[in-house]
């Protein structure tokens, strides 16, 4: 089990949002990566929650396992090819101030296999709709990953004071 | 008004770019947004449609969720 966590990078949105967040040029050095990221979005289309679309290598194109809850209702489904929404996150119809969380974390990013990767999401409300996702993906992709994109699925812009830290992690 | 901005950290030399989008990228961010409205609203129909498809058979079982919870336990 990978146990050194070393921050690579990390970012904070200014006034003015922004529409995506991009750590590019990512080097192979660590054998797992694990992004952390706190952020709401300016959908405000009605629901508490947005989601994200996820991209490595510009490409967004996955095979996925979601299970999502509300805590009182739950669906399982498996949404893939491109255009995949995962994570869920906090929307601009949330109680004002509250960011939703997630963490990715993708063993062996820099291996010439397919990568798999984990996804926990939380989407902060204060009030009784509320919502946690579980995510298991693939990449069928053979390239090692030197970029990862996200950016909000309905909204545009992710809003200010949201936060995104990626970290490698050795297994030594 | 200037278009919305985007974040590029480059993860080699640790800069932050604050980049512009071009109109191009603006009209896809809105293309996007709008395919993703309409995905999220049949995830949430196919949702509901299921709830209300639970809640059905309950109703022709003469049960509440908490009694089936109960007998199943």
């Amino acid at each position: 089990m990978a146990n050194t966590f070393e921050l690579i990078a990390s970012s904070t949105v200014g006034a003015g949002g922004a529409a995506n967040i991009t750590f590019s040029s990512i080097a192979s050095s660590w054998t797992d990566l694990c992004l952390k990221v706190s952020v709401r979005s300016n959908n405000s289309d009605g629901n508490v929650y947005d989601q994200i679309n996820l991209f490595f290598n510009n490409v967004n194109d996955f095979t996925t396992k979601v299970i999502q809850g509300s805590g009182s209702t739950v669906a399982s489904y498996q949404p893939s090819g491109s255009g995949v929404q995962l994570p869920i996150i906090t929307g601009n119809s949330a109680t004002a101030n509250t960011f939703g969380n997630f963490e990715i974390y993708i063993p062996n990013y820099a291996g010439s296999t397919n990568k798999s990767f984990s996804i926990d999401s939380v989407n902060e409300n204060n009030a009784t709709t509320a919502y946690s996702q579980l995510d298991a993906g693939l990449w069928s992709n053979t390239s090692a990953i030197n970029a990862i994109k996200m950016q909000p699925s309905v909204g545009t812009l992710f809003l200010q004071y949201s936060t995104a830290y990626l970290y490698g992690v050795k297994n030594a | 008004m200037p278009n919305p901005t985007r974040i590029e950290i480059n993860c080699e030399t640790g800069v932050e770019s604050i980049i512009e989008l071009t109109d191009a990228e603006v009209a896809e961010l809105a293309y996007q947004a709008e395919l993703a409205a309409e995905k999220k609203a049949e995830e949430e129909s196919a949702k509901a449609e299921l709830e209300a498809k639970k809640q059905e058979v309950l109703a022709k079982l003469g049960l509440t969720a908490d009694e089936v919870t109960a007998l199943l336990a």
